[in-house]
Formats: structure tokens, sequence, C-alpha cells
């Protein structure tokens, strides 16, 4: 189905990553947002409570992050596309009611501006180190989405994206932005509402009766409905059988936590977004997501200057992570450079994905800015060595 | 939902508000819980709610698990985000009437800054909250409403730190209800309910239940029968009384009872209202369904 026109600003506007994330998320068809104040994420509830009252949508600002990101959870159930903003501390204290999502099958949208940390960190200054937290951050297993913009023009096309895909997979899917993209501002062209694709939520036609609100269809997913339709539906974070009831015995959790699981996996095809540049002919791959990669993309332009063979892949969607097509980039190429603004995180997955096909050259930064394009350059020139 | 004609035996009239086949529930013999789900479907029974838009909300321990047992759209929600989740149901889907149904820790430890916060908003919100006086689910733990010098399992040489006087905490945060009864009362507590549920705004009604597997056993204070004695001769029906003098001791008078009845503007209504006067013909009220109140007919695709 297209977006509902009364909220698509279609046109070319100049906006900063943030507001553009807001706009991408009431193109969607998000009517209900609850927040917390953040910094460097503040910006995107700040638009949306302007912006709100005129698309019939509703924006409340909550007490705390808990209450924020279980508040849009409620919503949700209500009828309502529903998605909350947060940074670095307050991504922290969200982490359990992400694994309530993931248990309940609730769709909704994380949008995590991210920041220097630990703890309260480097409030105004980027930092990539949320990425292995938005993977493993809540206890026990659930496989999520979450994608990378590096521009403020994708965060508004992936906000709608993560929307489309949590109501696809009734999933939790996360926008990770990062300081600099968050406030970076640049042209962004919002479409006609028609050219705009926007994913209906699954709500079932079958018989109150019969409806199992965890029964899943085929493609692994269920379908949904909401409160006061008449389904008496009931949802728990507890381990649950397909009417939803509580049911905690082995063969249960096995049965819905491998499928939690499997629903993202299975799919995982369909999910990976990413942008790969000269790799047929590359010795060497460097592989960045979000600001890093515009930093990467300078290197890449300084190496092949000196005449290495240097391709591109960025991450556009870093989870699930796209190993099958960097497995086999890693059979063909000498190293893989990883710059990412954090110690170490998503080059763990290029490593494990190589499994020792490719070198894997890490550059790290600990945040606060972004890297130097000459330290990216330096790891290419000795991952071409 | 189930129907009674002549030729059938009548049914238990609360038994069509329950899941049966979740049936036999957790509570322990004595312990006072569902002694209020009964009062509960009693008063829904008497005000005629529509149930199709009803939801119940609930957190985590043993009251917690009434969300489980009643035939009706609910939520068994996380530790003490009870009323943040319903303040998104209810917000996102004003036709629903929503009843959070949790219990005193998950209330007002746990959940306590979202209990006083929703308070002060007057979120058209009802929150029943069962006082057992201690965490029951995690083995008989220090609740922050355990009363007096009273042995649990983390305070094994007795409480000595103060317990909160619910009803005074909440009318402060700004409830426009409030009430207590013990499950003694059940005819008061049905009735109390379904006067909270007919007034609009945040309501809040505390409930006095055993636990005597935890509380009672380990205090010497006897079994669920020798706690409902206790609340038959110590509590004193005081309608109006102020909150701050109803705070509770662990064996002394109990002071029950409609404690609040007053008038505020519900949160949802000075959103519109504030809204409309600000943005005029700009302002698109959310609608009662969940949608967005556009007309351009993609709700129609959708359902």
């Amino acid at each position: 189905m297209q977006a509902d026109p009364i909220g698509v600003l279609t046109g070319a506007h100049f906006l900063d990553g943030d507001h553009a994330c807001c706009e991408g998320a009431i193109a969607a068809g998000a009517r209900f947002a609850a927040g917390y104040p953040i910094t460097p994420s503040t910006e995107v509830v700040e638009r949306f409570a302007m912006r709100a009252p005129t698309v019939g949508g509703t924006f409340i600002q909550m007490e705390d992050e808990l209450a924020a990101s279980i508040a849009i959870q409620g919503a949700v159930w209500g009828g309502a596309k529903a998605f909350t903003v947060t940074s670095g501390p307050g991504f922290s204290l969200m982490m359990e009611h992400i694994g309530y999502a993931a248990m309940t099958e609730t769709p909704c949208v994380f949008v995590d501006v991210q920041r220097g940390g630990p703890s309260t960190g480097l409030p105004t200054l980027p930092a990539q180190g949320d990425m292995m937290q938005v993977r493993w951050g809540s206890h026990g297993d659930y496989d999520t989405i979450a994608l990378c913009p590096n521009s403020p023009q994708e965060c508004f096309d992936l906000t709608v994206t993560a929307f489309n895909l949590s109501e696809r997979y009734r999933v939790p899917v996360f926008v990770m932005l990062d300081e600099v993209v968050g406030h970076m501002t640049e042209k962004v062209v919002i479409p006609q509402p028609d050219k705009i694709e926007v994913e209906p939520r699954r709500f079932t036609r079958k018989d109150p009766k019969s409806f199992r609100l965890f029964e899943p269809l085929e493609d692994q997913v269920p379908e949904m409905a909401k409160a006061g339709d008449g389904y008496n539906v009931h949802v728990t974070g507890l381990t649950h059988d397909e009417r939803g009831y509580p049911n905690m015995t082995p063969p249960v959790q096995d049965k819905l936590v491998k499928r939690l699981r499997s629903k993202i996996r299975d799919n995982a095809g369909k999910i990976w977004m990413y942008e790969s540049r000269d790799i047929d002919e590359a010795e060497v791959v460097v592989v960045s997501y979000g600001i890093t990669s515009r930093v990467a993309q300078r290197a890449i332009d300084l190496a092949k200057a000196e005449g290495i063979k240097v391709g591109k892949f960025r991450l556009i969607t870093a989870w699930p992570f796209p190993d099958k097509p960097l497995r086999e980039i890693a059979a063909k190429v000498k190293a893989f450079v990883v710059p990412e603004l954090n110690l170490g995180q998503m080059v763990r997955e290029v490593e494990r994905v190589a499994g020792g096909q490719a070198r894997t050259i890490h550059v790290p930064h600990a945040g606060g800015s972004v890297h130097r394009p000459e330290d990216i350059l330096a790891a290419i020139r000795e991952a071409a060595r | 939902m189930s129907t009674t004609t002549l030729n059938t035996l009548p049914a238990n009239p609360v038994e069509q508000f329950l899941r049966s086949e979740r049936m036999p529930h957790i509570w322990c013999p004595g312990c006072g819980i569902g002694t209020t789900v009964n009062c509960f479907t009693r008063a829904l029974i008497e005000t005629g709610v529509e149930l199709s838009n009803l939801a119940v909300v609930s957190g985590i321990g043993c009251t917690g698990r009434v969300a489980g047992y009643v035939n009706l759209d609910s939520f068994h929600t996380t530790h003490g985000r009870a009323i943040p989740f319903a303040t998104g149901l209810k917000l996102a889907n004003p036709k629903l009437n929503v009843v959070v149904y949790s219990g005193d820790g998950d209330l007002f430890a746990i959940g306590g800054n979202h209990l006083i916060h929703a308070a002060r908003r007057n979120v058209d919100l009802k929150v029943i909250c069962v006082n057992n006086l201690i965490y029951a689910m995690t083995g008989g733990q220090t609740a922050p409403t355990t009363p007096g010098d009273v042995i649990t399992s983390t305070s094994p040489y007795g409480t000595y730190d103060p317990a909160f006087n619910l009803p005074y905490l909440v009318e402060a945060a700004g409830a426009v209800y409030v009430a207590r009864w013990t499950v003694f009362h059940v005819r008061q507590l049905a009735k109390s309910m379904g006067e909270m549920f007919k007034k609009k705004g945040f309501g809040f009604i505390e409930v006095l239940s055993p636990c005597p597997t935890l509380y009672q056993r380990r205090n010497k204070m006897g079994d669920g029968l020798d706690a409902l004695k206790y609340y038959k001769q110590a509590s004193k029906i005081k309608h109006g009384a102020p909150t701050s003098e109803v705070g509770l001791t662990k064996s002394g008078e109990i002071i029950v009872g409609k404690f609040v009845d007053r008038e505020r503007p519900e949160f949802m209504d000075m959103m519109n209202a504030h809204l409309s006067q600000r943005l005029g013909d700009e302002y698109i009220q959310p609608t009662l369904d969940g949608g967005c109140g556009s007309e351009c007919g993609n709700c129609e695709e959708v359902l």
C-alpha cells in the first residue's frame, strides 16, 4: 500500500538526519511516539511533537526511557504504528523492552543516534558503540534488524524501510544513526506519497474463535489483532504457546525461541541491503557503515590514486549481518579493512565471515570525532602489501 | 461469551470473564487475589462495561498473573511497566477502557515513577493494586509496603524502614479517585471498582490481600482465614478520611473507604482542547481506532 498523503512532505528539503528520520516515520504511517530527552537524538521527537497534531498523531514525553520504550508497544497493540528515539544511556535503559518486543512480536521502531560511551561518555559527539548492544543487548536469544544510514536522505528512506520491515516480520527494527549523521544537514528529497511503499500491519481476517495470535504462517510470522477488535488477545513476555498462553516447558521454549531467530535468518536474503563497488577487481575491500563510510570513501579515493585495487562494501543492513555476500568476497580478496567508531564491534563479524580466507585489518577509533582518512588509507596500504 | 437458557444449568456469572482452559490458577490457598478478580467481574456485570472495549494490563508478580486469566484483551507486561504500556494503549486507542491490575511491589517500587507520572497527567487509567505487603512471587522479600517490624526473606531480623502510605502518595500525585478495601469487603470493593470505572481520569483502588504462604507464616500470623478475621476486626470504614492518616501498620487499625473523589481535567481531554485552541483547523484529533484520522482509504485496505 502507499503512504497516507496527509503525512508526507513531498519535495526537496534541507534537513538534518534527525529531522529526516522523523519525516520518514510519519511517511511510514507512525502516528504515535513516546520519548525522553537525550542528546543527540532529541530533535527527532521534537519535530514529531510539532508535526503529530497536524497528522492525527500523538506524542507523549514519558518519565524515562523504560516508559517510552514500553508505551510505544502499548500503542502498537492499540493499533498505531509507533516508535521511540534515544541515544547511548537511554538505549541501555531500553534493553528490557527490546526483549519484550522481540518476545511478543510487537512491530515497532527504535531510532538510536549513537554517541560516545560508556556511560554518559560524549553526549554531543559521535560514536558507533551500540552496534553489538543492538544485537545482543537484551537477555536471551532473538534476532533483530538494524539499519545504518549514512546521510539525511537515507535517514528518511531507511526509517520508512524500518517500519516496513517491522510490520513484515513483527520485530523491533533499529535505525542506527550516529551523532554526525543525525546532525548533518543535506538535501533530502521526499517522494510523492504514491511512490512511498508502506507495509500495512498484518491484521488477521480470521474468526476470533479460530485465530491464534502466535500461530506462524508459512513465512514463520504470525498475523496480528489489536485490542478492542473482539479477539481477546493475550500477550505476555513469558514463554507462550501459539494462543499466547504461558507455557514454560522446554519444548515450547525451543519452538518459540528458534522461530524468533529463524523468521529473520531464513529471510535474511530479503533483508540485506548493502552498497558494493569495484569488488570484482579488488584486492582490498573496505567494510564500513554510517558516517565512517563517508570518511572511508575519501581513503578509498586516495588509495585508488596510488594504484591500489580497492573496493567498497558499505553495510546498510548491519543485522542480520550480510555474511553470505561478504563470505563470497572473502574468497577473492587479500584483506578487509574495517574502520568503525568503536574499539572493535562489527569487525568481529567480518573476521567471522572471512574465516581465515582473507586478512581483516581493523581501524579502531574510540569516538568523539570521525576518523582521519589517512588512518584508513594507511590500513589499506598495509592490506595491499 | 457463554449464555444461559432455562434449559441449562445457570452458569457461574463469573465464568464468562475467565479463561477457564487456563485453570487451575497459580495462586496459593488463602491468597486473596482470586477474590479481587471475582469482585472485578461483578463490577463489570453491574456497570455493564462494553467488554470488547476493555483491556487489562498487568505487570509482573502474583497479581501480574491476573491478565492471563481474564478472558479479555489482556497484556502481561514487564516488571513495573504496566502503567506506561497502558498509557500507550489508551492514547493510541482512546475508545478502550484500560484497567491496570498489579501488585504493590510492581506498582510502587520498580514502577513507582510511572505511577506518579500517570496520576500527575491524569491519564484515564483504572489502577487496581492488590497489596499483600510483600514480594510473593519471588519468595517473600521486603516490599516498599511492608509495614513495620516484619520478618521477610531479605529482612531476616525484621524490617525497619518505613512503608509507603499508598492512598496518600497517589492522592498527592493527582489521582481523581482513591479508595482502599480489603478482600473481606467484597461487596464494597466491587461497588468501588464499578464507581471507579465510571469516573474519567486516573483512579486507584488499594486492596489489602493476605499472603499466608510467605508473609503470615514467617510472622506467625496464621492462615488466610486469620487474615480475614483481622481485616474484619481491625477495619474501620471512614469515607473521606484524610489520606495522610490512613498509613498501615503490622497489626493495627485498617482505615478503609473512599478517600478521594474529585474532578481534574483528564489528559486526552486537555490535549485535545489545548491543541484545538492552539492549532485550530490544523489540528487532527487522533481517531478512536488507532488510525490517523485521514480519509485516504488505506485503512479500509488494511482491514
